[in-house]
């Protein structure tokens, strides 16, 4: 593996019984860049995030997260992990502060050494004035953005988001999309699933997947060549 | 930025499971009066019902004729734990489907960490509830000896850890909270009654000598009873061996299952 990978997924296949969800995938995502996990629903992107995230074991390949293999050193993995799911993951319940907290403490950040750290995300999001509003008052936007600033807390190195502006309105997807290209610019690497082409630039890296294999994995730009709806449709095999 | 666990993260992160699911309880004050008022209901009413039809013999750690309500007091306090543990259950399925277990399981934390972290948070909330129950008990004319109130502590904290091992256990066999009613018929209703909580084995062995085995097998009749005895400042070594033994083999049991690369639940699509 080359030291600058965020990420780096070599031979990888899953199953669920009989049906093998992905097929001896791999690919890189260098540091500090944003790629884009283009694919179709149910193409696999979810069950490679359950991978990487170690929802799921991998029992065949290798995944390394900044160079730490996630199987012998889980730990020290996870540690460099910021993950946004598809889902919501805060507790409705609690204040977005609360849960800031409590995702500070799950690794091992005290909630004084977590405080000036919320109020310096939240800021990043937009969010400083929601500090102590309940999750279920915030709105989509708002919400997928707490998501965000919570994965962010412990000053991850790779960002993982699975579909972060799926169900919201066209300005909040914007809004998320802007966020975590700001972020990449300040130096974290991001790993975006996305079924939109709107949502990918030819500077990113891009990788499609589709029924669990690796079409394509390069330069967004270099596999578009000027149009990068045709090129994926050509490649997958799907209709308008 | 060195990413070592160290020792003091070890304890953040078990202080802050345990704020959170305090905050949680705090939220739902209806979740703390069900707790109190379900024991209660059997204390004043069902107790004092039955205080004339059901005779009671002296039998340890009593050393004279005790009323029912007395005989009936530590196998509520086990009825609170018996919920209290079934309530994180269902609060695990609900984080499950609501995605806020993915928060917990991507932690770097070791899973069973994570797991036994969560669990001893539910039995300090247990017993929360317990010492409130037995203050209105006390009230009421309930009373234990003095030290009796301090050495069933370690025993509530057992039996508790035991109870809520059980309800992690079954969180993990539990796919949607639509099932959960099934849960509550098949599993907490037979454990119950199935005990010495509300009869004693003798009882029991007058009115049927198989439903007495199947009482004397019960985790949750050794954990009754480990409560009772200690209640009264006496240890029941069985009972405590049983209960260590369930615990052991419950939590072990909900850590495999939760495990990515060995439970059945994590192999299914859609687990976490």
């Amino acid at each position: 593996m080359q030291q600058q990978d965020a990420l780096s997924i070599q031979n990888v296949s899953h199953s669920f019984g009989s049906f093998q969800a992905l097929k001896d995938v791999s690919l890189t995502v260098p540091r500090g860049g944003f790629t884009a996990l283009l694919g179709v629903n149910g193409a696999g992107k979810t069950t490679l995030f359950s991978l990487i995230t170690r929802l799921y074991d991998n029992r065949s390949g290798r995944i390394e997260v900044a160079g730490h293999d996630l199987r012998r050193q889980s730990g020290a993995a996870l540690a460099r992990l910021g993950v946004v799911f598809q889902s919501r993951a805060l507790d409705p319940d609690l204040t977005v502060a609360q849960n800031m907290e409590y995702h500070a403490a799950l690794h091992g950040i005290s909630r004084r050494e977590a405080r000036p750290r919320i109020a310096e995300v939240l800021a990043q999001v937009d969010l400083a004035d929601r500090l102590n509003a309940r999750v279920s008052s915030l709105s989509g936007g708002q919400s997928r953005r707490a998501e965000i600033a919570r994965a962010l807390i412990h000053r991850p190195e790779l960002l993982l988001l699975d579909e972060p502006t799926v169900g919201l309105d066209v300005r909040s997807r914007a809004e998320v999309v802007a966020l975590t290209r700001a972020l990449v610019q300040g130096g974290v690497s991001a790993l975006w699933a996305t079924h939109i082409l709107d949502e990918i630039r030819p500077g990113d890296g891009l990788i499609i997947l589709h029924k669990g294999e690796v079409l394509a994995h390069g330069n967004a730009g270099e596999i578009g060549d000027g149009d990068l709806t045709r090129t994926f449709l050509r490649l997958t095999g799907e209709q308008v | 930025m060195s990413r070592r666990l160290t020792p003091r993260m070890w304890l953040i992160a078990f202080l802050g499971i345990a704020r959170r699911e305090t905050l949680r309880f705090i939220n739902q004050r209806g979740r703390f009066l069900a707790a109190l008022v379900r024991p209660l209901v059997w204390l004043f009413i069902f107790a004092a019902g039955f205080r004339a039809v059901l005779g009671l013999s002296i039998t340890p750690p009593y050393q004279t004729y005790v009323l029912y309500e007395v005989y009936v007091t530590p196998g509520l306090c086990a009825m609170i734990q018996l919920f209290n543990g079934m309530q994180s259950s269902l609060s695990m399925v609900h984080d499950r489907e609501t995605g806020a277990m993915r928060t917990l399981l991507v932690s770097p934390f070791p899973r069973w960490f994570l797991l036994a972290s969560k669990l001893v948070a539910g039995v300090i909330v247990s017993i929360i509830q317990v010492y409130t129950f037995l203050g209105i008990a006390w009230l009421w004319g309930i009373e234990a000896p003095p030290v009796g109130y301090l050495t069933v502590l370690p025993a509530l904290f057992l039996s508790g850890l035991m109870l809520g091992a059980m309800g992690l256990f079954l969180s993990s066999t539990i796919r949607q909270l639509e099932n959960f009613a099934g849960v509550m018929n098949f599993v907490i209703f037979p454990i119950f009654f199935a005990s010495s909580a509300l009869y004693p084995l003798w009882r029991m062995n007058e009115s049927s000598p198989l439903l007495h085995d199947i009482c004397a097998v019960n985790p949750f009749t050794h954990a009754v009873e480990l409560i009772r005895f200690a209640l009264y400042a006496r240890l029941d070594l069985l009972s405590l061996l049983v209960v260590s033994g369930c615990l052991v083999l419950f939590f072990a049991g909900a850590v495999i299952m939760y495990d990515p690369g060995k439970g059945l639940w994590a192999r299914r699509k859609g687990g976490a």
